[in-house]
């Protein structure tokens, strides 16, 4: 009884979930420009329309590059402090593992219009202006935590055994490092890699402050025009694609890594 | 005189305010299984790992056939380690494990594999070497562990406890197999125990480990026959220690003195006391038995006859006067 009783509150939480996910997946067939419930025909030209569409691919192009450059920065510092943490003792040590993850906890706008703020007040002065590079580093700043969460939770449960071990068998450290430790990380960075790609790829607030004139990623083309009636259809179909693009990379990221996957944001 | 493969000159090692090394001063010879045995957190653990270089000595010096290592990493010593959870790589196929050291080391491909599939011919594992570590049992993996150790042909092979995670079968199986093959490779190797009994039966030599220092060397003979110090004969057998006024009354004078166990009948005559706890298992049976003197003994007895003594019984306790052990002195009393 009991059991018939969670699964359907399950199956109601899920269905709550994911319905108005399908919803969206569904309309971009909905031969309806007003999409009307149920569907009438089903149709590809809002696909057509959505490709022909040059803002709409220029965003995506922002998107995957904003989203490629955070992971890029993501990678390197976050992998750089979970060593730091993991394998040295310093002052200070627990107040660094804290700063790491803030980031995340942190509302977006805050961390928006602080960098805004910075951006305009200490960058912009020495030539570098906001573009592109600025929302990678705002995006950088709560994607390290991703990749940091992987790899700490990797090298905490892998030890330095390994590592005396290759040692002991005569291995320098550049070759401990080749054979064994970056083998042991791998399916660790795949992991924080791809979910700080996701979490860059569907960021619109930090974005919204830190984008230069003329940079637009692809949830800020979709919330300039949507409440455009005659785009509807064609953010409808953009929306589909990102749905798509944003699970594969955590399905991936979930198979690579297994139960203990770091956070996400939200 | 030949140059001994270990040589440890006054080394001290501290973690913090924590002495884990006190003062250790100790030659191994080449080609001697030399047993470190001692209770957990008395030093030999550490120990063994100054001499592979994981850690560096707070004093003294490692020498390894005569050279000093003292300030050498790991990859520069010419020794090998079987570590306690065996360490081996997951991710490497159990051949790839076994040739991990002839790679570093440069070694052409076909002669590592060549080697590699030897050593684990000698560990009886010749056709796992495609498996993963996973894939294998506990004993499987202390073999390969072996195997990737002794294929580099070091000059000494450490061993932390390496059957430690072993049931007791498969234990006493290894035991003699380890004995074989340092044997057979005339390696020397030192083996880090807190087993009294698998130091015993598999040692050339055991250094007792107390708080920090060697509390005695010997040969194992020596080490049971001749404790050095109380710590020594408790925890290296039983000790049924006779003092102070027990010992004048049981031995007729002042001293320390110890008699194994094994060594004590219960017969008609000799010191009174009365049977505390019977314990009986398998092969012999255990008794402890309240002197009226004063001391507490544990008599062991083989399993040969019916009717043997019950929990209150009043008894005597005889042995002979050369089993009686002065602790810090002479053998006989």
């Amino acid at each position: 009884m009991t059991r018939w009783v969670l699964r359907a509150v399950m199956a109601f939480g899920l269905f709550f979930i994911y319905a108005p996910l399908l919803l969206v997946l569904v309309n971009s067939f909905n031969g309806d420009r007003t999409f009307g419930w149920p569907p009438h025909d089903f149709t590809t030209q809002w696909w057509s329309a959505a490709w022909r569409n040059g803002g709409a691919r220029d965003a995506l192009w922002t998107s995957v590059k904003a989203g490629l450059g955070a992971t890029a920065i993501a990678l390197v510092l976050g992998t750089m402090v979970a060593f730091a943490v993991q394998r040295f003792k310093f002052f200070g040590r627990d107040t660094v593992s804290l700063l790491v993850v803030l980031p995340i906890a942190l509302p977006g706008i805050v961390t928006g219009i602080a960098l805004d703020s910075a951006w305009r007040s200490v960058v912009a002065p020495l030539g570098l202006g906001k573009g592109l590079f600025s929302v990678i580093v705002g995006h950088a700043t709560f994607c390290v935590v991703t990749v940091y969460n992987n790899v700490l939770a990797r090298l905490r449960r892998s030890g330095v055994n390994l590592e005396e071990a290759s040692a002991d068998l005569g291995a320098s450290p550049a070759q401990t490092f080749r054979y064994i430790t970056f083998p042991m990380l791998r399916s660790a960075l795949l992991a924080g890699g791809l979910l700080a790609f996701a979490l860059s790829f569907d960021e619109i607030i930090v974005t919204t402050f830190t984008a230069g004139p003329g940079i637009q990623t692809l949830p800020i083309w979709i919330f300039n025009n949507l409440f455009r009636p005659n785009q509807a259809p064609v953010v409808n179909v953009v929306a589909a694609v990102l749905i798509v693009l944003s699970v594969l990379p955590v399905w991936l990221a979930q198979r690579v890594a297994g139960p203990e996957a770091g956070a996400s944001r939200t | 005189m030949r140059t001994p493969a270990i040589h440890l000159s006054g080394l001290r090692k501290s973690f913090g305010a924590v002495e884990a090394v006190a003062g250790i001063d100790l030659e191994i010879d080449d080609g001697e299984f030399f047993s470190m045995l001692g209770p957990s957190g008395s030093g030999k653990t550490t120990v063994l790992r100054l001499i592979a270089g994981f850690d560096r000595p707070t004093a003294g010096t490692v020498s390894l056939s005569g050279r000093e290592v003292t300030k050498l990493p790991p990859y520069e010593r010419d020794v090998n380690t079987v570590f306690q959870d065996y360490a081996l790589f997951p991710h490497l196929s159990v051949i790839e494990n076994v040739e991990y050291g002839l790679k570093v080391r440069k070694v052409p491909r076909k002669q590592r594999r060549e080697r590699a599939e030897q050593a684990l011919a000698a560990v009886r594992l010749a056709d796992f070497g495609a498996r993963r570590p996973r894939a294998m049992s506990g004993g499987q993996r202390q073999r390969v562990a072996l195997a990737r150790a002794l294929v580099n042909r070091p000059k000494v092979l450490l061993l932390d406890e390496p059957l430690g995670a072993l049931d007791l079968k498969l234990r006493e199986q290894m035991q003699v197999e380890l004995k074989q093959i340092q044997r057979d490779v005339g390696i020397t190797f030192v083996f880090v125990t807190h087993d009294q009994d698998e130091a015993l039966t598999m040692s050339d030599r055991v250094a007792v480990f107390e708080a920090g220092r060697i509390a005695q060397v010997g040969t194992p003979e020596e080490v049971y026959e001749r404790p050095a110090s109380p710590f020594v004969a408790g925890f290296v057998g039983t000790s049924n220690l006779l003092t102070g006024a027990a010992a004048r009354t049981v031995v007729g004078r002042d001293g320390t003195f110890s008699v194994r166990p094994e060594k004590i009948t219960i017969g008609a005559e000799g010191a009174p006391g009365t049977v505390s706890e019977v314990i009986y298992a398998g092969p012999v049976t255990r008794f402890v038995v309240d002197l009226d003197a004063g001391a507490r003994m544990v008599v062991v007895e083989q399993n040969r006859r019916a009717g043997k003594a019950q929990r209150g019984d009043r008894v005597q306790l005889t042995w002979q006067q050369e089993h009686v052990i002065e602790i810090g002195g002479d053998r006989a009393a």
